[in-house]
């Protein structure tokens, strides 16, 4: 009994897991269409604004919770502005630009830190016991954040005058345009938030996977394959490509070993858009965010 | 550029004399330096391996020319960088034999690596060193392999650490050759030694997810943990290990934890109490290796200089080792320096006495275990001259000289071993 309760909040967590590291994502590419293969950097970012500032005698929640997000978004605008700005609608284009822009981050981060990084900084919740098993106490509390974190970001959408304007934005620029929205404003508010979405994860999973400056590599493709998965809808299309990918990823991960449960992941993926080739939102939840 | 007729033929003639001819060139061309080329990556996913090996590399080769050189020649040391890719190997290779006419060649840090440009450089007739511990099984008289193999450090740590903490052991291992290789040694020795393997798992190199396998380690309750995870991603486990509060309750051994400093990534909480064993540790306490480390400390920025591991003094020793060779053969002729290599070549190095094992080209060193204990290694046991027993079992080039083989490449059952 006491397994399957450590099991079931396995999953849960493996699910949380594939959420926060494409949130960020799902805003740049499935609201904006811009392909941004730099995202994984953005997360490697977060993750070194956390460990540099909590070396630095910054308080670990501060550092993670509003400076890593603030530092990365405030990146993301610039990026925007001297980048991807020129390049809206050409989606190729962009992928070119973002790609170099990693090679470009991973590069600067390797000259400024090293190929290592001494990362000292622990998670800061010890371990909580289910009966005989333990567990991460800190695994809970990332749980606990990405449901605030998708909760959030549905009220900012459905509720805020700017979640509209966003949404309205990115459906229809030229007609946003002429009602008096300044887009461009709007495209980099966006472009940050999305990159500020990222900076959070990473620096939320730097205590507990340590960074390196190619570290973003090893998430990149999950977050693509869950927002692709996921398709036009980004919230609810995040979430249920999450839930179930994740909890493919983690049953098999236990049943079988890693291997498999990387395997099963992209099968599902394969699988899934070969019946739904625009995700899963275009066919359930189909008129949802 | 525009070819014509004319440099088109130049160019082909010249480059069809440089393939078939290499060694006739190479010694007609012999110029006053004598060359030694490194190829090693400097940036990429491996950069962390290989940048305190070039420190190490460059240290040796300077100390050889401050002292006057080799043969009263000095000797020049040409660095490629491969960027963690084996396309850039082969070429840098193929570069080092038949355009730079290297002398010696010491390269490499993955087995892939390694197996790419071996055939090239034996093609070549090159002098090749490989510095890095890896799972054993060359057999090939044009390659020496100086690092640590799982005779010399697995096979020495599991029954200490079985001794101290029980018979069920649980192994998780990297995803690739090396680590799959690795793990069968592990169950082979804790089958020898009477323990029980209660479960092997293997990660892709990306993983950084461990919470289901600390489920399943927990569930199976094994006496210790056995890791052979490889490079940065696999660090989390140890992290996520941590978070869950498993390192009170069930101890890790592993021979690579450290190489890739994560010792030094990691808080001393979280790390305290693992157990490694190496042919080398910056900690160990002699005058000679107290000394190497304030010479490479010097050199490297002080404080900020690397942790010196063993991939590192393996590339420094191996460099010291052909040199010693050069010296003893009184020249730099590939066939003088292998015979002195075999005779065996023995020297004082930091890590202590170490020389070639002429039977199969690896080498006969000292193996240290050793706790980790607030981010430094205390050694607790030292065995002195450990021969590569392991493949030993499968070469012997003094009775087959011309054997050229990887034994291990399909694991162990394969190679007859289990």
């Amino acid at each position: 009994m006491d397994l399957y309760l450590a099991l079931a909040l396995q999953i849960v967590y493996g699910i949380a897991n594939l959420v926060l590291i494409s949130l960020g994502l799902a805003i740049i590419f499935g609201m904006m269409r811009v392909i941004n293969l730099a995202h994984g950097e953005f997360l490697m970012l977060g993750g070194y604004t956390v460990v540099v500032s909590t070396n630095a005698g910054l308080n670990i929640w501060l550092a993670m919770l509003v400076l890593a997000p603030l530092v990365v978004g405030i990146i993301g605008v610039i990026v925007e502005r001297v980048m991807i700005r020129f390049l809206y609608g050409r989606m190729v284009d962009t992928l070119l630009a973002t790609w170099g822009l990693s090679l470009v981050l991973i590069g600067l981060v390797t000259t400024i830190f090293g190929a290592q990084t001494a990362t000292s900084i622990s998670p800061p919740l010890g371990a909580i016991h289910i009966g005989d098993f333990t567990s991460s106490g800190y695994e809970l509390f990332l749980i606990g954040v990405t449901a605030v974190l998708s909760i959030l970001a549905y009220c900012a959408l459905k509720y805020t005058r700017i979640g509209l304007i966003a949404r309205g934005t990115m459906q229809g620029a030229e007609i946003a345009s002429a009602l008096g929205v300044s887009t461009s404003r709007t495209y980099a508010i966006t472009f940050g938030v999305g990159a500020a979405v990222s900076g959070l994860a990473g620096g939320l999973l730097a205590p507990i996977t340590g960074v390196l400056p190619s570290i973003g590599a090893t998430y990149i493709a999950k977050a693509f394959i869950t927002v692709i998965s996921g398709g036009t809808a980004i919230l609810a299309g995040t979430l249920s490509a999450s839930t179930l990918l994740g909890s493919v990823n983690s049953v098999l991960s236990y049943i079988t070993g890693p291997t498999m449960g990387e395997v099963g992941l992209l099968v599902v993926a394969i699988v899934l858009l070969r019946l739904m080739p625009q995700g899963i939102t275009a066919r359930l939840f189909r008129r949802s965010l | 550029m525009s070819t014509t007729r004319r440099t088109f033929l130049k160019g082909t003639a010249a480059t069809a004399a440089a393939l078939t001819a290499p060694a006739i060139i190479g010694k007609a061309m012999a110029a006053d330096k004598i060359k030694l080329v490194s190829i090693l990556d400097q940036s990429g996913g491996l950069d962390i391996y290989g940048k305190p090996m070039v420190a190490a590399t460059k240290m040796a080769v300077a100390e050889i020319n401050a002292s006057g050189g080799l043969l009263g020649r000095e000797v020049d040391l040409k660095m490629y960088d491969p960027q963690s890719s084996i396309q850039y190997y082969t070429q840098y290779a193929t570069q080092a034999a038949a355009s730079d006419r290297a002398d010696v060649v010491h390269a490499g840090i993955t087995s892939a690596s390694r197996e790419a440009i071996r055939p090239t450089l034996d093609r070549f007739q090159t002098l090749y060193f490989y510095n890095t511990q890896y799972e054993g099984g060359v057999c090939d008289r044009n390659v020496f392999c100086t690092g640590s193999t799982p005779a010399h450090t697995v096979e020495k740590l599991v029954p200490h650490a079985m001794k101290k903490w029980g018979k069920k052991v649980y192994i998780l291992a990297a995803d690739y050759n090396y680590g799959q290789i690795i793990a069968d040694w592990v169950e082979k020795f804790v089958r020898d030694e009477g323990g029980e393997t209660v479960a092997t798992e293997f990660f892709p190199l990306d993983v950084t997810n461990f919470g289901p396998t600390i489920q399943k380690i927990q569930a199976a309750k094994p006496d210790m943990i056995w890791s052979a995870l490889v490079g940065g991603a696999h660090i989390s486990f140890y992290r996520q290990y941590a978070a869950a509060g498993m390192h009170k309750n069930i101890p890790l051994a592993s021979t690579t934890y450290g190489v890739g400093n994560e010792h030094q990534l990691m808080s001393a909480e979280e790390g305290n109490g693992i157990l490694t064993a190496y042919s080398y540790f910056q900690e160990i306490d002699t005058p000679a290796n107290k000394a190497f480390v304030k010479r490479f400390q010097e050199a490297n920025g002080g404080a900020a200089a690397p942790y010196l591991n063993e991939l590192a003094v393996r590339s420094y020793e191996g460099v010291m080792l052909w040199a010693q060779a050069v010296r003893d053969a009184g020249s730099v002729e590939r066939m003088k320096v292998i015979e002195a290599l075999e005779a065996p070549v023995k020297i004082d190095a930091p890590s202590g006495t170490i020389a070639i094992e002429p039977t199969t080209h690896h080498e006969t060193l000292n193996t240290y275990i050793a706790e980790l204990k607030d981010k430094q290694f205390e050694v607790q046991e030292t065995f002195l001259a450990q021969e590569p027993t392991d493949t030993m079992q499968v070469c012997d080039l003094k009775a087959n000289p011309d054997t050229v083989k990887f034994y291990f490449e399909n694991g162990l059952e394969a190679a007859g071993i289990k």
